[in-house]
């Protein structure tokens, strides 16, 4: 029992650490345009088949600097000659654009990369068992990715609290005019912010793409859940985006590993007939309903607390 | 104010959801040219699934081609043209509708029983309300016993072994597998995953009565991106054995995942040989430990079937996933160029009941009450290639070969087919 908490406590962090960077991104970028990026998953695809490609001419660590720079450097340029444009016909227009946006890339990616999964592996150099807990050994490129993803958002906690460049972003959030008033060039801090987002979804692309899966639909397995990440923290809180990311981790993986359904909770007292609705509603595991557990907190935050965990406006 | 802007957002977003999936669901082109006979080849080429279309695919052409080196049917040329069903339901009947459009009146499809389903209940209809213009379905993979039994059509012919057939090999296999003590199951959680799972209930109780079902496991099809919250209850679990029926890259990220943990259990599955299964088992290092039933495997001692292999191998650079793929395609062939006629209706009648020496060696036949092929089983491991044996598979340096062979009298399960036959 220790090692299957252990091992899905791990399992739960790591996934949770992967959604974070993705929706620290979305949440700064909301907090700035005041609209969900619809792309944003996008940029976590492009981000693993830049990976990918550059992880064939080059190897992985150039991929997983070089994968990000690009696809946030995209990012900044679809900002400063797309959104911007766009942004003076209100937010529906942004909100199409960004929408259009997600099927541009993922149609490109098609035509470049085909529809079928790319084999982008992980490197020799981490292809091994880190260590073992009891029996369960855990892949070192794992390990990797945990320490990479809490090294980036310690970082990106650092540039936003501590430099300078993270106190106009700040300002630049909340009170833009004034901001501007005082002489930064606002619209470039939102290019800036824009760009960053972005890499941060390319970079958890870029990472995970070689542990998981990398094909041209992994954004749309993952873009509705990133939502439930934001809305559950609180649209435009970094640390809400934070706590909810790993408490929608941990409690998919921890949905997994119970076995627990409404038959063995009531103690098997009275079993429905087999092929009626009500058997199926009696024996379906939680480990079966795992998957919609975030859409269901999705709703109860909604219901109870529409501002989210940590956020301050209503969503 | 500001604030409030998203909710009706949101109603916009939805409706561009739609508008984006009407836009996605245009037809691809494919044209119509004289002089072949046309097979609609309904699978998924886009998505998680697609490894395991487009390889299916690859199969078909080759085996069109080898059929029409020889002659082809009728002295015409037989041509799969592929159509993407995206792996899901309506898609399905959008594209088989699109086929029948274009003049295309066989369809053959095999992943995914609901589809499959969804396909023989519209090919039922369709024929009913179109006589003259009948459409046949050739199912060449999809298992669920429902199709040979409450639900058969006249129009639907299976060549793949049943769900309940395969389970009977797997079960008729594990008979003497003493060492085999915890068993845990884990399946996709749609009508063929779940078929999977009561099946082995039902008859390990039958057989093994010995062995203790120690997990019960249903997964959503498709989703999983990393089966390692799976492998670590698996685990906990003390299992020493799995049963899957998993397909496609659930079987092959289920063994990645396993690889990774270091989990060292025997695997009794359906298709560990699909893209990417072999490559796992290998980095996982489970030799000799994952077993596949099927009706054929590229090892079998039988030349006629290896040159055929060696063939594709050069050709396409995939092994063959489908030997019943051969055979259904041939006995097309035979019936079309035995009725001289390319007439659905007629083809039919010519395949209820055929007899046919199988692409592997040993005697098959369509049974007439359900169209259910009757055939050969094997169980095959896989691990480094043994001496002697001509193909590894994915370039692993490991391939299959046949632990154990379940003759088809052994697999003979009865059916509740009342077939409904056009007069």
């Amino acid at each position: 029992m220790a090692e299957l908490i252990i091992i899905s406590t791990l399992n739960g962090v790591l996934y949770g650490m992967l959604l974070f960077l993705m929706a620290s991104g979305l949440t700064l970028i909301f907090s700035m345009m005041g609209v969900l990026n619809f792309a944003h998953a996008s940029f976590y695809m492009l981000g693993a088949f830049l990976g990918f490609q550059i992880s064939q001419w080059a190897g992985f660590i150039p991929a997983i600097i070089l994968a990000p720079i690009i696809a946030g450097g995209l990012g900044a340029l679809i900002e400063r000659y797309g959104l911007r444009t766009v942004h003076k016909h209100g937010h529906v227009a942004e909100l199409l654009f960004t929408f259009g946006l997600a099927f541009i890339i993922e149609e490109t990616i098609q035509m470049i990369w085909g529809k079928l999964a790319v084999d982008y592996r992980v490197p020799s150099f981490l292809d091994f068992s880190a260590f073992t807990v009891y029996a369960t050994n855990y892949p070192a490129y794992k390990a990797f990715m945990l320490l990479f993803s809490i090294a980036i958002f310690i970082g990106l906690i650092f540039l936003l609290t501590r430099t300078r460049a993270g106190l106009i972003i700040q300002a630049s959030l909340t009170h833009p005019h004034m901001v501007g008033m005082l002489g930064h060039n606002v619209p470039r801090v939102f290019m800036m912010v824009f760009g960053l987002g972005t890499a941060l979804a390319a970079i958890a692309g870029a990472v995970a793409g070689a542990a998981f899966v990398t094909q041209s639909n992994m954004a749309a397995l993952l873009g509705p859940i990133l939502f439930v990440v934001v809305v559950v923290g609180g649209l435009g809180s970094l640390w809400g985006a934070f706590v909810a990311s790993l408490l929608i981790g941990l409690l998919q993986t921890f949905a997994i590993a119970s076995d627990w359904s409404l038959s063995k909770f009531l103690g098997g007292s009275f079993t429905p007939e087999r092929g009626t609705i009500l058997y199926d509603v009696w024996t379906v595991t939680i480990a079966q309903i795992g998957p919609i557990l975030p859409y269901l907190l999705l709703v109860l935050v909604l219901v109870f607390r529409p501002t989210g965990l940590f956020g301050t406006r209503d969503t | 104010m500001k604030w409030q802007m998203p909710k009706k957002l949101f109603g916009l977003a939805a409706a561009g959801l739609v508008a984006g999936a009407g836009y996605l669901a245009l037809p691809q082109k494919s044209e119509a040219q004289s002089g072949t006979i046309r097979i609609a080849y309904v699978d998924p080429l886009s998505g998680p699934m697609a490894g395991i279309g487009d390889a299916g695919l690859k199969n078909f052409q080759y085996i069109l081609e080898e059929i029409n080196n020889k002659g082809g049917a009728n002295g015409k040329k037989l041509e799969i043209v592929p159509f993407d069903n995206k792996l899901n339901a309506q898609e399905t009947i959008v594209q088989v509708q699109k086929a029948i459009d274009d003049g295309i009146r066989i369809i053959t499809q095999g992943n995914g029983t609901a589809f499959a389903i969804a396909i023989s209940e519209f090919v039922t209809k369709y024929n009913e309300r179109n006589p003259g213009k009948e459409v046949i379905y050739l199912n060449y993979a999809a298992v669920d016993p429902i199709l040979t039994n409450a639900k058969c059509s006249y129009w639907h012919f299976r060549w793949d072994a049943n769900t309940e057939q395969k389970m009977a090999a797997i079960t008729a296999f594990l008979k003497d597998r003493k060492d085999v003590k915890k068993m845990y199951l884990i399946n996709q959680d749609y009508a063929f995953g779940q078929g999977v799972r009561d099946l082995a209930l039902k008859m390990l109780k039958e057989r093994r009565p010995d062995i203790e079902v120690v997990g019960n496991e249903l997964h959503p099809l498709a989703k999983i991106t990393d089966f390692a919250p799976y492998i670590a209850k698996i685990k906990a679990s003390g299992a020493d054995s799995i049963i899957t029926g998993n397909w496609g890259s659930d079987i092959a990220l289920l063994i990645k995942a396993a690889a990774d943990a270091g989990l060292q259990v025997n695997f009794f599955t359906f298709y560990a040989g699909g893209t990417g299964g072999p490559t796992a088992i290998k980095q996982a290092n489970l030799a000799n430990r994952v077993y596949a039933v099927g009706e054929g495997f590229a090892n079998i001692d039988h030349k006629a079937s290896q040159d055929f292999e060696k063939g594709l191998r050069a050709k396409y650079k995939v092994g063959l996933f489908y030997p019943r793929g051969v055979n259904q395609m041939r006995m097309l062939a035979e019936a079309i160029n035995k009725t001289k006629s390319e007439d659905p209706k007629k083809i039919a009648a010519a395949l209820e009941g055929m007899k046919f020496e199988v692409f592997n060696g040993g005697q098959g036949e369509m049974r007439a009450s359900d169209h259910q092929f009757m055939q050969p089983m094997y169980m095959a491991s896989f691990g480094p290639l043994k001496a002697g044996l001509p193909f590894d598979e994915e370039n692993t340096g490991w391939g299959w070969s046949v632990a154990g062979k379940v003759d088809p009298k052994d697999t003979n399960v009865p059916t509740t087919c009342k077939m409904n036959r056009p007069s």
